[in-house]
């Protein structure tokens, strides 16, 4: 993250996000898939460090043995293998083979950011849960970051689901919602975000129109 | 890469001529300050304490006395609040943080004048 300054010079935390440009891999119909969306690559990938099927997802594979199926061949982007594919649902007029800018968020003003968020590995109840722990002294004996009673006694003799515990945290799919677009910079393919996305500098993120109202 | 996205953001805000002055100098902050529709300029004065942050995110902290009571502002360097920052007086310092003035009081807060050759 960083700070820009408005022109009525409010300081504004932006987080900068490339956004493209990402090529349109395959487009999903009712009809084949049963639903409707469309695929994205961002950024490519050396093709020696590509598997075959990546490489075929995005380009025609000419082989000693390819021959012609019985179906047609779906259509390909003609581009470099992706470091980052997602699909996002809804219809779309967009083709296989086109190139989605930052310019499609132009209109927009506020987005949803999907990433994977920092993984903490195996962290206890206060980091995970915000938990008080325990006091420093008044006779607390190395539990000072534990949690305090997890339930009742020999009735019910068990603990009830969904007790807050210590755990993997981190490392999983996040979402911020009804993030406020602070500028765009078409010519770089940037997207400036007020405030923070998931997931640890450099990393992935994949972003839309918020769907809040 | 992601650095180099990063500073190309990051020059869009800065100040083409930030204004230039030290620790340790006293210094007239002339700051924009709009009331209602109009825009007037008011002057803090005081001695720099410190610089902090990198990039557009720097900061500069001023030091005065008012009324036996000591008061301390933070002011972003490259805001474009700040209309600019005159240098009154340079002062002798041997530290990036004049955090030893605060406990410092009457003739004590005065540093020596540093001459500009």
């Amino acid at each position: 993250m960083t700070q820009i300054y408005l022109e009525d010079g409010t300081a504004v935390p932006v987080t900068v996000v490339q956004a493209g440009p990402c090529h349109v891999l395959q487009v999903r119909s009712v009809d084949r898939d049963g639903y409707q969306a469309v695929q994205l690559g961002f950024e490519d990938k050396p093709r020696r460090l590509a598997a075959r099927s990546e490489r075929g997802h995005v380009a025609k594979l000419e082989g000693k043995r390819s021959k012609s199926r019985g179906a047609d061949a779906l259509p390909k982007a003609d581009c470099e293998p992706q470091k980052f594919i997602r699909e996002f649902r809804g219809e779309t007029d967009l083709e296989v083979g086109a190139t989605v800018t930052v310019e499609q968020f132009a209109e927009v003003k506020k987005v949803d950011v999907t990433g994977t968020s920092k993984g903490r590995g195996f962290a206890g109840v206060m980091k995970r849960h915000n938990f008080s722990g325990q006091r420093a002294s008044h006779g607390v004996k190395k539990v000072h970051r534990h949690a305090g009673g997890t339930g009742c006694s020999a009735s019910p003799s068990r603990l009830f689901k969904g007790r807050r515990m210590g755990g993997q945290y981190g490392n999983a799919k996040q979402t911020t919602r009804n993030l406020e677009v602070v500028r765009i910079d078409a010519e770089n393919n940037l997207l400036l975000i007020r405030g923070a996305v998931p997931g640890p500098n450099g990393g992935f993120v994949s972003v839309r129109q918020t769907n809040k109202v | 890469m992601s650095q180099a996205i990063m500073d190309l953001v990051e020059k869009t805000a800065l100040k083409e001529n930030p204004p230039k002055f030290d620790v340790g100098d006293t210094v007239d902050v002339h700051l924009r300050i709009l009331e209602g529709s109009k825009e007037r300029i008011q002057v803090f004065t005081g001695v720099v304490i410190g610089l902090s942050g990198t990039g557009s995110k720097e900061m500069f902290s001023v030091r005065r006395i008012v009324a036996g009571e000591g008061v301390e502002r933070k002011f972003p360097l490259h805001s474009p609040r700040i209309d600019k920052v005159e240098v009154k007086r340079s002062g002798v310092v041997r530290r990036a943080k004049l955090y030893f003035l605060r406990g410092r009081v009457g003739k004590a807060v005065r540093l020596k004048e540093r001459r500009r050759v």
